[in-house]
C-alpha cells in the first residue's frame, strides 16, 4: 500500500480529503490525515464576534465531522518532518512514512513577535480578533466601553485574510453609532501599505469609504515596538500613535513544525511553485493554503481554488504524469462594510480587483467594486457554504481560474 | 525599456528606476544610486546591508526581507529604518541594483 498523508486538517486539508477520498484507488492507496486539535473553527466568523453578530458556538464544530470514513486519521502534533525520508515524526516519537504528502498547516498570529505587544496591556485594552481567545476577550471588553480612541493596526504584511482588518473598521463604525456613541470614539487605520489595500484601483476605492466613515488612515507606519504603560503604538522610524483601545493584527507565521523541520521562509512560509503548487524542494510534496509562501492572498476562498488545482495534480502525481501549471492566484473576496452591505472583489496574480458583476457577466447577483446589500447577503451565506460545500470539496458555480467576463478594466 | 549612465556604464532600468539586471550592478554605482533617493553618504553600516543583500539574493535568487536581514543577515530593523528613512526594503534593493521587493498581498 502507498500512502498520501495529508498534514493538516484545517480548511484546506479538509476539502482535500474529501476530494481525493472517493477517487483514490482504495486497494493502492491509503490516505492518512494528521492534525492536533479536535475542533474546526470557522475563522471567518472571528470578524463578527466582538461585535456580538456571532458567538463562539456559531464558529466551531468537530473536526472529525468533515473527514471521509475511509481516511486514516491521526489527532497527534507533527514534531517533525523529514522530507528526504519522506516520513514525518509524531509528538510521541511514532514515525509515519508516505509516498505523497499534502502539507496544509495554515497560519497563526504571533504577538511576542513585537515588543511590549503581549504584555501588561494584552486582553486588558489590547486584543486581537484572529483567534477565538481575542474575539471573545474583545467582545467582553466592547460591550462596556463608553468611547475613546481605538486604533486598528496590523504589525506587519503578509496577513491572512487581508481585508479582514478593513470589514473590522467598517462594523465598529457601525456598531458604535447603534450604540449611539460614535461622536465618542475616534477610529484610526494604521497601516504599513501606501494605503487601504494592496492593488492600487481597490485601494482608492476603499481608501474612499474610510474617510466616508469618517476613519483615519495612517499609511506606510510599520510598528517596531508597544508601550503599553503610556499606551502608544511606535514605529520603526520613531513616529508615535496614542491609543485607549488597541485591536492589533500580529505578525502572521506558518506553523512551527515547518521551522522546525527546516523547510520555510523567515516566516515558516514553504517555498511552493505558484502554478503547479508543487514544493520547490521536494518533488512528492505539494502545498496548499495559508502554509505556502505564494504571493496570493491567504484566504479561504484561495485554498477553495487551490483544491481544484491540487486535486488534479494529485492525481497527475498518482499516474506518474507531468503537472499542470494551472493556478493564476484567483482570490474573491466579500467585504463587510457595516449597515447590512457589503463589497465584493475577485482578482489573481495578474489583474487586480476591478468593477463589474460577479458570477455572471453583467447579471450578478453580485456586484464587484461596489457596496450592496446583496454582497452583505453573499457574506453571511458564506458560512453556510463553508460548512456544507466547501469543507466538503463539492463544485462551486464558480471556475478556479479568474476570468475577464464581467469585468470592467479602468 | 529605459536606460541610464551609472558609474560610465549605461544600463537597463524599470519604470522606477530599479536596475533590470542585477548582473549589470558593480559596487562603484551604489552612491549614484544613493543619491538618486536622496542618501547623501554610504557608511560602512550601509556596505553592510548592500553586501549581505547581494550575496543572499546570489544564493537564494530572492531579494531578502527585512525579517530576514534580521535573522540572517544580523541587521537590526531599527537600523534599517534608520539608514534607509521610510522603506528600507525598497531603498535598499534599489542601491544595490536589486529589482523591486514584491509588493505583498
Ligand atoms: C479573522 C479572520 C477572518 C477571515 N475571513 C475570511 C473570509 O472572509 N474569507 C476567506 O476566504 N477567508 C477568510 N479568512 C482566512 C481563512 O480562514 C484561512 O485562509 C483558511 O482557514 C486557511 O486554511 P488552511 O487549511 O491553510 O489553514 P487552517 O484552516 O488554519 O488549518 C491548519 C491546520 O493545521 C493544523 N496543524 C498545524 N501545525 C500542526 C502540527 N505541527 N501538527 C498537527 N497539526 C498541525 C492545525 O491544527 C490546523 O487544523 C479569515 C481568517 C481570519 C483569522
Amino acid at each position: 500500500m502507498k500512502r498520501l498523508l495529508i498534514l493538516g486538517g484545517g480548511t484546506a486539508g479538509t476539502m482535500m480529503a474529501n476530494k481525493l477520498a472517493p477517487v483514490l484507488e482504495e486497494n493502492e492507496w491509503q490516505i492518512t490525515l494528521v492534525d492536533e486539535y479536535e475542533t474546526h473553527y470557522y475563522q471567518p466568523g472571528f470578524l463578527f464576534i466582538p461585535f456580538g453578530i456571532y458567538n463562539k458556538n456559531d464558529v466551531i464544530k468537530p473536526k472529525r465531522d468533515f473527514y471521509p470514513s475511509n481516511v486514516e486519521v491521526i489527532m497527534e502534533q507533527v514534531e517533525v518532518i523529514k522530507p528526504k525520508e519522506n516520513q514525518i515524526v509524531m509528538k510521541s516519537g511514532k514515525v509515519i512514512g508516505y509516498d505523497l504528502m499534502i502539507i496544509a498547516t495554515g497560519s497563526k498570529v504571533h504577538p511576542e513577535e513585537t515588543e511590549g505587544l503581549k504584555e501588561d496591556g494584552w486582553y486588558k485594552n489590547i486584543f486581537d480578533f484572529y483567534t477565538i481567545e481575542g474575539a471573545v476577550a474583545l467582545r467582553n471588553f466592547l460591550k462596556y466601553w463608553e468611547g475613546g480612541k481605538m486604533v486598528l493596526n496590523i504589525i506587519e504584511m503578509p496577513i491572512k485574510c487581508p481585508v479582514a482588518p478593513l470589514e473590522f473598521v467598517f462594523l465598529a463604525d457601525w456598531w458604535f453609532t447603534e450604540q449611539g456613541i460614535r461622536d465618542k470614539v475616534d477610529i484610526k487605520y494604521v497601516t504599513p501599505l501606501p494605503g487601504a489595500f494592496t492593488k492600487p484601483i481597490a485601494a482608492k476605492f476603499l481608501g474612499q469609504f474610510l474617510e466616508k466613515k469618517n476613519i483615519q488612515i495612517v499609511p506606510e507606519f510599520s510598528t517596531g515596538r508597544v508601550d503599553s504603560e503610556n499606551n502608544k503604538i511606535i514605529s520603526w522610524d520613531e513616529r508615535e500613535i496614542d491609543y485607549d483601545l488597541l485591536v492589533t493584527i500580529p505578525t502572521n507565521m506558518g506553523s512551527e513544525v515547518i521551522a522546525r523541520s527546516g523547510m520555510g521562509d523567515d516566516l515558516n512560509f514553504i517555498p511552493t511553485d505558484p502554478h503547479t503548487l508543487q514544493s520547490k524542494d521536494y518533488e512528492n510534496i505539494f502545498v496548499i493554503g495559508d502554509a505556502t509562501d505564494l504571493p496570493s492572498s491567504k484566504a479561504g476562498s484561495v485554498a477553495h481554488f487551490e483544491a481544484d488545482v491540487l486535486y488534479e495534480n494529485i492525481l497527475r502525481a498518482v499516474d506518474g504524469r507531468p503537472l499542470k501549471s494551472a493556478f493564476d492566484g484567483h482570490a474573491n473576496c466579500f467585504i463587510e462594510s457595516g449597515f447590512n452591505k457589503g463589497i465584493l472583489i475577485d482578482f489573481n496574480y495578474d489583474v487586480e480587483p476591478l468593477p463589474g458583476k460577479f458570477p455572471l457577466p453583467g447579471v450578478g447577483p453580485f456586484s464587484l467594486l461596489e457596496e450592496t446589500r446583496m454582497n452583505h447577503w453573499g457574506k453571511m451565506t458564506f458560512r453556510w457554504v463553508y460548512w456544507n460545500l466547501l469543507l466538503k470539496g463539492a463544485e462551486l458555480p464558480i471556475e478556479a481560474q479568474m476570468t475577464m467576463a464581467g469585468k470592467k478594466r479602468q | 525599456m529605459a536606460e541610464k549612465t551609472l558609474a560610465g556604464k549605461t544600463v537597463q532600468v524599470d519604470d522606477e528606476g530599479f536596475l533590470v539586471n542585477p548582473d549589470d550592478w558593480t559596487e562603484d554605482m551604489a552612491p549614484e544610486l544613493a543619491k538618486e533617493i536622496g542618501i547623501d553618504e554610504l557608511t560602512d553600516k550601509h556596505w553592510e546591508v548592500i553586501r549581505f543583500m547581494r550575496k543572499d539574493f546570489a544564493e537564494k535568487g530572492q531579494i531578502p526581507s527585512i525579517r530576514r536581514m534580521k535573522n540572517a543577515g544580523g541587521i537590526p530593523t531599527k537600523d534599517l529604518y534608520a539608514m534607509f528613512p521610510e522603506g528600507p526594503a525598497k531603498k535598499a534593493a534599489y542601491i544595490a541594483g536589486l529589482g523591486k521587493p514584491h509588493g505583498c498581498v
